[in-house]
């Protein structure tokens, strides 16, 4: 295969914490070469195999955790050639799909059943996760082992809380004996029961039923609880309040083998967008107090908050033109997470490789994948944006089949200009 | 014109000169009623569809009679047992009476929001008759009219408001209306039964009755909604009343000649003693029932004649 230039690119490298201008080498789908300047004999290379990157960001392809492909059980609202699709168009290299699907992912058969899918339509990685019980009902674990071989990468029950910690501490054994990463959902279930909004002023004056925040808190010290119990590998997979960070970094510094992501969405909105019951902003959990946002983000700049996903839950219209406390929860969230989290960026408060840090290596680290750095030997899954482009979202012209963003008619900065999987473009398709 | 809303789909959005307005003219119909003059048609030729989405008996009996009173061609559609069961979502069914031209749509739904849902999809005027938890806009004008014809004014007045605060939509309106009408507003409920973030409001908020009700000049009774709550928001309803149902004991805290509401349906015996309840020198509940014609009637005027001005302006092709 023929050795393919990227130069005259911004290069974004989480590892080394630098943007530097610089040229990269691909060759059989892997980085080769990284360079500080274009090479002298350019004319080595075809012309079809010469990117010139105009100067913008070249990133680490986005590792997204937690993408709900509606496959099996609802393909009308997203399926593995859309989620693809609307991937590749947000710069996301690898998916991590969630297994709350009807029915759940929760045997190696119906893995198998995926991951045929997954390579037949997606046009990137896919990475599947599985139940952690049986039809996510939190009685009986799953078969872990054999679902590890079919390749589960994580396990999880999604939104659905395993309550009876009999049943959880014996999973959590288990998968500790097969050193599989488990993630938890960590909302208590009995105080978010029924809830629609965050309980506080906003929800008493839309007179909709409210969840205390500190049901984040609770479900977490429970769950590192069990951690400190079992030694399992575990990931939180969204902390969004103010009161869940100690918790969090109490576990961190006594050794215990956690990590937590948030989502975009928590990261760049809050509680009161809700505004006028407006359902595209139902989200599980709810969306948080400004003061909850604003500590979330500082944690997320300090590491303490290692993740940052999409959380890409696809709905169709029927399901969210329903009074609000009627309506499904969740946003599509591929095609905007970069876009978004560049918002963090241009206010500031992070830096570009701190961000691909929480987007790429992160996620690639925790799930012990090989992508997310851009140096020699890393798949060449890449990302080429202009940081500063500015746009407005029409959320007609989303790739995903369902197009429940929060973000439609949101003035955005940052267009993807190209993505790489394993060396090949993928955005052109879409 | 001083009342420009095209709906009325709760007191928040209303400005206090709206309310003025609204009252000044619902006390105007009020006094009609009471010398016999019943009879208006100034909704002649107009049609109001009442939708309730869950049960009333007093609140669609009010809005079917203002109507009537005024002249409207009055249909009242019992929601449970209809197309909800047939899988219809709230939009289809708004959009299938939309299309029946109607001019008023009274609506009452159990989920808050609903009704301001239903009003982005039709093209007539919308009268929230009650949404879940969030508004119930029209209770709190009558509310509003009975003490501003009981004590004279709207402002300046201490008033308690005491029960199910956390299920009760009548609760917010009125929080909202006398908030805007300058009142000093006190809260009373067991801690489970008050919203969180409540005293940012402007309320001062209490969990002993008599301390709540020192001083008040008016005594605002709620019902426990028992439908609403699941599980265990108060031990027991004996225990309830000896601490919150109000009795001529902690009534005696209360101004002299506070006077005491109640929405109703009550429960006599669980937040209200049956004696206060009747006492025609403190309780003005049935004043309340006749003030919410009167009430429900301006409201459908004042909508209708905004109506008709901006159906006029669209036929003449101007803004308004």
């Amino acid at each position: 295969m023929t050795k393919t230039l990227f130069h005259n690119a911004r290069l974004i490298d989480p590892e080394g914490d630098s943007v530097t201008p610089g040229a990269l080498i691909v060759d059989d789908g892997r980085i080769t070469q990284v360079l500080a300047h274009a090479p002298a004999n350019m004319d080595r290379f075809p012309p079809t195999h010469r990117i010139d990157c105009g100067g913008l960001c070249l990133a680490p392809g986005i590792v997204d955790i937690g993408v709900k492909v509606s496959e099996p059980g609802e393909r009308h609202k997203e399926s593995f050639r859309s989620a693809g699709r609307a991937a590749a168009a947000g710069g996301v290299t690898t998916i991590v799909t969630r297994p709350d699907t009807t029915p759940a992912i929760d045997t190696p058969e119906v893995l198998e059943f995926v991951a045929r899918r997954a390579q037949a339509d997606s046009i990137v990685r896919v990475l599947p996760m599985a139940a952690l019980t049986k039809g996510r009902a939190g009685r009986e674990m799953t078969e872990i082992g054999f679902l590890r071989d079919a390749g589960a990468v994580a396990f999880t029950d999604g939104d659905h809380v395993v309550s009876d910690t009999r049943v959880l501490s014996r999973a959590l054994t288990y998968a500790r004996s097969l050193g599989a990463l488990v993630i938890g959902h960590v909302q208590d279930p009995g105080l978010s029961h029924g809830a629609a909004v965050t309980a506080g002023k906003f929800a008493s004056l839309r007179g909709l039923p409210g969840v205390s925040p500190m049901a984040e808190r609770m479900a977490l010290d429970r769950d590192i609880a069990l951690i400190e119990m079992t030694g399992v590998r575990y990931h939180a997979d969204q902390i969004t309040t103010a009161r869940a960070l100690p918790a969090l970094a109490r576990a961190k510094a006594n050794g215990h083998d956690i990590t937590a992501g948030v989502s975009i969405h928590h990261l760049t909105l809050n509680e009161l967008d809700v505004a006028d019951y407006r359902s595209f902003f139902k989200l599980t959990p709810p969306l948080r107090s400004e003061d909850d946002r604003i500590a979330v983000v500082q944690a997320v700049a300090d590491g303490l908050i290692d993740i940052i996903c999409s959380m890409h839950t696809p709905q169709d219209e029927e399901s969210k033109r329903l009074p609000f406390e009627a309506a499904a929860a969740g946003a599509v969230g591929l095609e905007t997470l970069l876009p978004a989290s560049l918002r963090l960026y241009h206010a500031g408060q992070m830096t570009l490789p701190g961000l691909f840090r929480a987007l790429s290596l992160n996620p690639s680290r925790r799930l012990g994948l090989a992508s997310g750095r851009m140096a020699a030997g890393a798949p060449a899954d890449l990302v080429l944006f202009d940081p500063d482009a500015p746009f407005v979202l029409n959320r007609a012209t989303l790739r995903s089949k369902s197009r429940n963003t929060p973000f439609d008619g949101a003035r955005m900065q940052g267009i993807v200009r190209g993505t790489w999987v394993a060396g090949v473009r993928v955005d052109e398709v879409a | 014109m001083s009342f420009r809303a095209m709906h009325l789909l709760g007191i928040e959005p209303l400005h206090p000169t709206e309310i003025t307005t609204l009252l000044d003219l619902a006390d105007h119909y009020a006094d009609q009623a009471r010398r016999g003059h019943t009879h208006h048609d100034v909704l002649a030729g107009l049609t109001q569809i009442n939708m309730f989405f869950e049960n009333s008996t007093r609140t669609q009996a009010s809005f079917e009679l203002a109507g009537k009173r005024l002249g409207a061609d009055v249909m009242s559609m019992a929601m449970q047992a209809t197309s909800i069961k047939k899988g219809e979502t709230l939009i289809d069914t708004a959009l299938t009476l939309n299309a029946m031209r109607p001019d008023l749509l009274v609506v009452r739904h159990p989920q808050s929001g609903a009704v301001d849902l239903l009003s982005q999809k039709v093209n007539c005027a919308v009268l929230n008759a009650g949404d879940g938890r969030h508004e119930h806009p029209t209770q709190a004008l009558l509310d509003a009219l009975t003490i501003r014809r009981a004590k004279g004014r709207l402002h300046r007045l201490s008033i308690a408001i005491c029960g199910d605060i956390a299920h009760s939509r009548v609760a917010r309106s009125n929080i909202m209306l006398l908030g805007k009408m300058e009142n000093r507003i006190r809260l009373i409920a067991p801690p489970t039964l008050m919203p969180t973030g409540i005293a940012d409001f402007g309320c001062e908020v209490f969990d002993d009755m008599r301390a709540g009700l020192a001083g008040a000049d008016v005594v605002m009774m709620l019902r426990l909604q028992k439908e609403r709550m699941d599980g265990g928001f108060i031990p027991s309803e004996r225990e309830y009343y000896h601490r919150y149902g109000l009795d001529a004991e902690k009534l005696g805290y209360a101004k002299p000649d506070a006077i005491v509401m109640h929405p109703g349906p009550m429960n006599r015996g669980v937040e209200i003693d049956g004696t206060i309840a009747d006492d025609i020198n403190r309780s003005v509940i049935q004043t309340q029932v006749e003030m919410g014609v009167a009430v429900r009637m301006a409201a459908m005027d004042l909508l209708a004649r905004n109506l008709r001005a901006a159906r006029g302006a669209a036929a003449l092709g101007v803004m308004v």
